[in-house]
């Protein structure tokens, strides 16, 4: 057995060193865990979201003292007793809508500084993958999220989607039934996907941040120029205060200073959206109750997931829950589709500098598309804009085959 | 700065992102409706009526180029449906040209005296005049409570009043309408009463007075405890029994009250509790302006409101369904510069720990 200080005094560093070897993780955790100091406010958007987590986890966790999971009680719970009779309710509602809605601009834009920068290629692999996991899950946390109102899109959308599984042709209802286990959105649905979205779905969104941070720790992060250095050699510089040569920073406290303050600039942000302008992540049809007899006029899903959704709508049943499906998946193959050696960013890349604004600008086109009633000249923009899509992910492989090393 | 630079590309996506899905996607999907400022003419009817001529006179076009089999008779039924339109048009030209040609303001004095017959069936409580049925009996006879009179003159649109007295089915632009019309008499006489129910409303109303006046008839609005007969009242249970006679006598009332109502009405008119996030501010006030304008062929009369009536109802509105802007915009200031002191001190702390890395 290790030997253990008798006269440490509980709790004190050492006693806690002998345990749980505190020391050692402090050093791999934060004041030896090094950083590129060639990076920008981009690579602090981890940590934004990261605690936008943290701030959808403990509005939640107060929104769940009140919210009731029956289809007969759940709209008043939340638009009534959450609304106007809980102190603060208010606040902790909005905090959590729009911390929704954020939290997808926000992965986003970390998505696309990873392909911008090229963070996903050789040893940054689970990174990248790990990274799409918790994209996924959290798109089907958002989802069973919007189930919870009970309202008239809670309902509709809900009823869209899960048709979505009957596969087409395959019609595979029986499907669609055991998922919403009855033949209609009803009680049975409701109560799973509370379920899913306070329980299951968080504590799988909270092993895959754990999994996503160790995946960083032996590839670290990129930087800027996608440049590869002797990270030991550099830490060393550093540590013998050279720290102006030395290209690396420890993350505790260096690097987090600067987390800190974009965070702080975030929120600024995040504060004005919730109490100036939280419509836009409140749908008002979701203001009407559900009501089974009477569709909407307008049925759309969130922001955040028009842009798949219009992948869908364009073609017919089959062709379209094929390109559907291909949407949801392609991203994680992006290591492997890129065939191309160069770590760099994007508009060093030749022409995928043109396929990386192509993605992005065609997946606002995209989003966009999704959301207009499908009629002219929208479908047709939509059409092209899917099929691009498509073209740009098989388009891939070869352009970058045929990229210059760098 | 390198980084602004980045910063401003990331913003401006966002905020093309923000106008795609926001105001653009709204654009599209909501139909423009032409908003009138509250003003009672005829104007929207009669452009509406234009509208589905025009629609039907290209209809008809289409369908004699078409040479289908059996046109004659879906031309005919097409010229049938034509012609009536037009004929309505004619009328409603003529009616809305009539009370644009009544004069303003008429004698209160001579008002009053006619008032007799309008207290059959409403009650004017300010002057110790009690609706002559209660709810329950009213909805059996009319389908619908008629409402209490003793606001209306401070509510209502002068003119709309004049023209609801002469034909409450015109004025509300719907076909049917219990309350029958020409009961005034002339033009003048409905002017009188007008008049007087001007010079009785008081001076102030409150938002829920004025919600119950206009809109509590039809519509129930939980939040706020209102149903269409009155308040929900405060009842007891029986210690022993835990059951609350007095409540569930109370609620079969509203349920036979609301029966009668959607056999009126077609269907039963949505609670407004939280209407006021669910719809538009350009939807709400077109929609109360001309409902036609937004939801053709549907039971709900245009009320008439002034814009101050208006107003007042949307505050009660936004009482129940948004209770927490005040609260909101109290508390916004202070979180906001919390986080902008937090910032600067974050700043200050981020320049001291890079200060000789680069
Ligand atoms: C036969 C019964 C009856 C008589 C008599 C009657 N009303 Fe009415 N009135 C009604 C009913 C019923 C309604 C509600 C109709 C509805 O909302 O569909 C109504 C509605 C109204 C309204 C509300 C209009 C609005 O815009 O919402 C006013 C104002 C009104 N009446 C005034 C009068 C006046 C003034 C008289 C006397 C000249 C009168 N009524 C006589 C039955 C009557
Ligand atoms: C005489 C009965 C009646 C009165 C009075 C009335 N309404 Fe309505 N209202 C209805 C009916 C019926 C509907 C359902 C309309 C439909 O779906 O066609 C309705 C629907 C509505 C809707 C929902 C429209 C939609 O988008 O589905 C709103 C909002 C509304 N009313 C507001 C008001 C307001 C505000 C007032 C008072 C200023 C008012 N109503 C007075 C009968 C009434
Ligand atoms: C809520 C979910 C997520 C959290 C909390 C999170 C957190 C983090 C953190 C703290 C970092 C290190 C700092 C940084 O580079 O920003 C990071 C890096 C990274 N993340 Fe995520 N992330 C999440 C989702 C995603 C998603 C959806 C992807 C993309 C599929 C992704 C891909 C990456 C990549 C590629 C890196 C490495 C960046 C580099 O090496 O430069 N992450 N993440």
């Amino acid at each position: 057995m290790a030997h253990f200080d008798e006269n440490a005094r509980p709790f004190s560093n050492k006693w806690l060193d002998e345990r749980i070897g505190i020391n050692t993780l402090k050093r791999v955790l934060s004041t030896e865990y090094w950083i590129p100091k060639n990076i920008n406010f981009l690579w602090a958007m981890g940590m934004v979201l990261a605690a936008t987590f943290g701030m959808l986890l403990i509005s939640g966790i107060f929104l769940l003292m009140y919210y009731i999971p029956d289809t007969k009680q759940a709209f008043d719970s939340v638009n009534y007793t959450i609304m106007s009779q809980v102190g603060y309710g208010w606040l902790w509602r909005h905090i959590h809508g729009v911390g929704a809605s954020v939290v997808f601009l926000i992965i986003y834009i970390h998505m696309f500084t990873g392909i911008y920068y090229g963070s996903y290629k050789r040893g940054r692999e689970l990174i990248w993958l790990s990274g799409m996991l918790l994209f996924v899950v959290f798109s089907a946390e958002a989802f069973s999220g919007y189930m919870l109102p009970w309202g008239q899109m809670s309902y509709w959308a809900g009823m869209v989607i899960t048709n979505l599984f009957s596969g087409g042709s395959l019609h595979a209802n029986g499907l669609v039934e055991w998922i919403r286990g009855d033949y209609i959105p009803g009680q049975a649905y409701l109560g799973r996907f509370f379920m899913l979205h306070v329980l299951l779905l968080p504590l799988v969104i909270i092993g895959l941040i754990v999994f996503h941070f160790g995946t960083l720790r032996l590839p670290h992060v990129n930087n800027k120029d996608g440049e590869e250095f002797d990270f030991a050699a550099e830490a060393e510089k550093y540590k013998a205060g050279n720290k102006k040569e030395s290209k690396v920073i420890p993350f505790n406290p260096v690097f987090l200073s600067k987390d800190v303050f974009v965070m702080g600039i975030y929120f600024i942000f995040f504060f004005y959206l919730v109490f100036y302008h939280f419509e836009f992540a409140m749908d008002p049809v979701n203001f009407d109750p559900a009501n089974g007899l009477k569709t909407p006029t307008h049925i759309y899903p969130e922001w955040y997931f028009l842009w798949s959704y219009e992948i869908l709508r364009p073609f017919p049943t089959d062709p379209g829950l094929i390109a559907f499906a291909f949407a949801q998946v392609i991203f994680f193959a992006l290591p492997f589709l890129d065939r191309s050696p160069n770590v760099a960013p994007a508009n060093r890349r030749g022409i995928f500098k043109f396929w990386f604004w192509a993605l992005l600008v065609d997946m606002i086109i995209l989003t966009f598309m999704g959301k207009v009633p499908p009629v002219q000249p929208w479908s047709n923009i939509g059409l092209v804009a899917a099929v691009t899509f498509i073209a740009l992910w098989i388009l891939l492989p070869i352009i970058t085959k045929l990229e210059k090393k760098l | 700065m390198k980084e602004l630079k980045v910063l401003s590309i990331v913003v401006i996506f966002t905020l093309v992102l923000y106008w795609g899905v926001e105001p653009f996607a709204h654009s599209q999907m909501h139909k423009h409706v032409e908003f009138n400022g509250f003003a009672y003419n005829g104007k929207s009817d009669i452009e509406q009526l234009d509208e589905k001529i025009k629609k039907i006179n290209e209809e008809i076009t289409e369908l004699k180029n078409s040479g289908g089999k059996d046109i004659k008779t879906k031309i005919a039924d097409k010229e049938k449906e034509l012609n009536e339109l037009k004929a309505k048009l004619d009328d409603t030209k003529k009616f809305w040209a009539e009370i644009n040609k009544v004069p303003k303001g008429g004698d209160a004095a001579a008002g009053k005296a006619a008032i007799a017959a309008c207290v059959a069936c409403h009650g004017i409580k300010s002057q110790g005049m009690k609706a002559p049925m209660d709810p329950n009996a009213a909805a059996a006879a009319y389908g619908v409570n008629p409402p209490d009179l003793s606001n209306a003159g401070a509510l209502y649109d002068e003119k709309f009043l004049i023209a609801f007295l002469k034909s409450p089915t015109h004025a509300a632009h719907v076909k049917k309408l219990a309350m029958p019309g020409g009961l005034a008499g002339d033009d003048k006489n409905a002017a009188n009463i007008v008049a007087y129910l001007k010079s009785i409303a008081p001076k102030e109303i409150t938002p829920k007075e004025a919600f119950v006046t206009a809109c509590g008839r039809c519509h129930a609005n939980r939040y706020g405890k209102w149903t269409q007969i009155g308040d929900v009242p405060k009842t007891k249970s029986n210690i022993k029994t835990g059951q609350d006679i007095d409540a569930l006598k109370f609620k079969e009332k509203v349920a036979d009250y609301q029966g009668k109502l959607a056999n009126y009405m077609g269907k039963l008119p949505p609670d407004l509790s939280i209407i006021i996030r669910a719809r538009s501010e350009d939807f709400l006030k077109t929609f109360v302006e001309d409902p036609q304008s937004q939801l053709p062929g549907t039971a709900m009369p245009r009320v008439g409101l002034t814009k101050e009536g208006y107003e007042k109802v949307i505050s009660y509105l936004e009482e129940t369904g948004d209770p927490s802007k005040p609260k909101r915009e109290a508390t916004g200031p202070w979180v906001l510069g919390f986080f902008v002191i937090f910032s600067l001190l974050a700043y200050g702390w981020y320049k001291s720990q890079w200060k000789g890395l680069k």
